[in-house]
């Protein structure tokens, strides 16, 4: 099995093996050089223009479009929770934009998309209105799960978007179980299963990835390594930090990726996909990420400092892809403004259509328990 | 008719089933090569390939969470825990993903899958695997859950479940396999899931049984026949969704009711009959309700030990004695 690996992409890496032993709840991460994070950026953005290649205008374009319009209706989801329009949990997904955006930009519609909580983003991406979404939140009969699942439940079957699912690590077994299908019924769809690292310490984790390389499943899952589980950062729970490496206990074949990179995670996400369809492969991906935000919108983010997570703002995965389209005249400053404004509009109407949109009827409360409604003693 | 064990009913319903649509897979531990570590699927992989039946690595929450990921993809799995004592390994995603999926997806994405296996005590094989498991399952909106007790009922019933289109959990009991009894041979019997049975008609005091105490129930009515009471046997067969109505019928012609189970008592099935039949019956009731359940400790090693922490015929006569007045 071949087993393909990238370079490590940032400071972070090195950091995280420095410190990667005894650290204490609040050890602060080493200082970083500015001189190093200037270069470190630089060579991002060389990386990144190398990639261009391959993609027409439009479809780079297009893929940042996606970033910033899961990045707008992100803050306005903040907004909207602080304003007690949104209960419960909110997870965003601001910082990890590249993630969701390259990797489903390498599939197609007819293809699987399962998430954990935190799949706004990747609903947006896998083509879902921002209406149905936000709807969702609010807990709107028009929500695309019908205001019973929420913010961790959001749901499209047309699009072949398959769940927000809220235990951790609980659609990775999902996922291999829908590749499994797929491969059954001799359709070449694949399925990608998206995750965070903390989730690796889940049983479900090995569990799944030892059947997919078993059975040789067309299932590719991506690790968001943003780097917490919840306030516990990756070094106080995991003994083996290189996530990517675990696929050797599989057999697997895996790669180390640079999640601040819109193209670098979705040529890695090409590599895999033509993998699973071609010969029904697995495929684990770590990509490396950062969340801008707090775990939910109730996180205090005492476990972290803010110069850490300014040096992360430094790297991201937005500004970085702006930054190349026009360095490399690939669109200019005017278009990016305009739709900029453009996808405020659609996120201040998916606002509205949320807030005017009906609560589900009481009735609703009884429907969807079952499929076939049994009425006992019915013969 | 044929008489056929419960064992060889089962296989008939698999290979029936496996043969009418294709969606329908078997996956478990050793379901395949080694023909089922009960024989309940023997021969299923030699007549249908390793595509529809498929052994696992043990590995229960990973398979059973492909099988509702494979549902969640148009097939219809049926995933067999070996007992259903490995199943809590498996909890979360029978609980939080089949259960629930339906109704978190506003109705998007139903889950047509069957577990299925042994579950209750076996002969002597201690407190880990030895567990009637059902009041865990039949606790969860979104789970149906079914308990045959004779040969026709588990190939009726677990054909219903296959071609049902939520989620069922199918408990069979280890030491009734080899229970003998008459199934017809018609490929389309079916039994309709959520509707009980009875298995005795009488006029004295209800005795609600299911699986492993169907039969000490049948053979506690004779004897109290013999003493001069006449005893309905009711056997609810599906838990939930529980058939209540019928037993509460029972009640109100016996006015007397034994509920018998070989699961603990607390939290049980039974109590939760027990309270249906109080909220619906109480006016009634000519006595207490009685339960006659499995004692309130793990499940013993020891021969006698284990004797004496089942339900047998001897306590079930007692308590029916008991509810009658009699003693």
């Amino acid at each position: 099995m071949s087993k393909q690996t990238a370079a490590p992409p940032s400071a972070a890496k090195a950091e995280e093996q420095q410190g990667s032993t005894g650290a204490g709840v609040m050890d602060a991460p080493p200082q970083v050089d500015p001189q190093l994070l200037k270069k470190e950026r630089d060579e991002a953005k060389e990386r990144q223009k190398d990639r261009l290649s391959g993609l027409g205008n439009d479809q780079l374009v297009e893929l940042y479009r996606q970033m910033l319009l899961i990045r707008r209706f992100e803050e306005k989801s903040a907004e909207a929770y602080v304003a007690g329009k949104i209960g419960g949990f909110c997870h965003l997904y601001i910082g990890q934009e590249a993630v969701g955006v390259g990797a489903i930009s390498a599939i197609r519609k007819e293809d699987y998309v399962l998430a954990s909580y935190r799949e706004h983003g990747l609903a947006l991406a896998k083509g879902m209105s921002a209406r149905g979404i936000m709807a969702e939140l609010f807990g709107k009969a028009t929500g695309c799960s019908k205001g019973k699942g929420g913010s961790m439940h959001m749901f499209d079957k047309s699009l072949g978007f398959l769940g927000g699912h809220a235990i951790v690590g609980g659609q990775i077994p999902l996922a291999t179980g829908t590749a499994f299908a797929t491969k059954y019924q001799g359709t070449d769809q694949v399925t990608l299963c998206f995750f965070g690292e903390a989730a690796v310490n889940q049983g479900a984790f090995h569990e799944s990835l030892n059947m997919a390389q078993l059975w040789k499943l067309p299932c590719i899952y991506i690790c968001e390594n943003n780097q917490y589980g919840m306030g516990t950062s990756l070094a106080r729970a995991m003994s083996l930090q290189n996530i990517a490496q675990k696929a050797c206990a599989y057999n697997m074949a895996s790669e180390f990726v640079d999640g601040m990179d819109v193209l670098a995670v979705r040529e890695a996400t090409v590599r895999a996909v033509e993998r699973a369809r071609k010969e029904y492969l697995p495929t684990l991906l770590e990509i490396r990420t950062y969340r801008f935000m707090g775990h939910s919108m109730s996180d205090p983010g005492n476990y972290r400092t803010r110069a850490e997570i300014e040096k992360y703002q430094e790297r991201d995965p937005i500004k970085l892809f702006s930054a190349t389209l026009l360095e490399q005249n690939i669109v200019e400053q005017k278009a990016l403004d305009e739709m900029d404004r453009k996808i405020k509009e659609e996120v201040e109407d998916s606002l509205r259509f949320a807030d005017e949109s009906p609560l589900p009827e009481p009735d609703e409360l009884y429907t969807d328990v079952y499929a076939n409604p049994i009425e006992p003693g019915r013969k | 008719m044929a008489t056929i064990t419960i064992r060889e009913a089962l296989n008939q319903a698999l290979r029936e089933e496996l043969a009418r649509d294709e969606k329908v897979f078997l996956m478990g531990e050793e379901v395949a090569e080694y023909d089922g570590a009960y024989k309940v699927t023997k021969g299923l992989l030699h007549e249908f390939g390793n595509k529809r039946v498929i052994d696992t690595p043990i590995t229960e929450l990973g398979f059973a969470g492909l099988g509702v990921g494979a549902a969640m993809a148009g097939l219809r799995p049926v995933i067999e825990f070996m007992t259903f004592n490995f199943s809590i390994l498996a909890t979360d995603q029978i609980i939080n993903s089949a259960a629930k999926m339906l109704y978190m997806s506003g109705g998007q994405f139903n889950i047509p899958i069957v577990f299925r296996g042994p579950s209750g005590s076996a002969f002597q094989v201690s407190s880990q695997h030895s567990q009637a498991i059902e009041s865990w399952y039949a606790y969860f909106p979104g789970l149906k859950v079914v308990m045959p007790s004779t040969p026709a009922d588990a190939k009726g019933l677990l054909k219903s479940a296959i071609r049902d289109d939520d989620p069922v959990i199918f408990l069979e009991q280890e030491r009734m396999y080899n229970n003998k009894g008459e199934v017809p041979d018609d490929p389309d019997f079916t039994i309709p899931l959520g509707v009980a049975d009875v298995k005795r008609e009488g006029t004295d005091v209800t005795i609600v049984a299911r699986s492993l105490t169907v039969p000490l129930a049948l053979k506690a009515a004779e004897q109290l026949q013999e003493q001069g009471v006449s005893c309905e046997v009711i056997d609810p067969r599906t838990i939930r969704p529980l058939d209540i109505d019928t037993i509460v019928a029972s009640v109100k012609k016996t006015n007397r009711v034994v509920i018998a189970e070989e699961s603990h008592p607390i939290c049980g099935v039974g109590a939760e009959i027990s309270a249906e039949i109080m909220e619906r019956a109480f006016d009634y009731l000519d006595a207490p309700v009685k339960r006659v359940s499995g004692v309130d400790v793990p499940m013993p090693y020891a021969k006698n030990l284990e004797n004496l922490a089942i339900p047998d015929v001897n306590r079930i006569v007692a308590a029916v004695r008991e509810v009658a007045y009699l003693d």
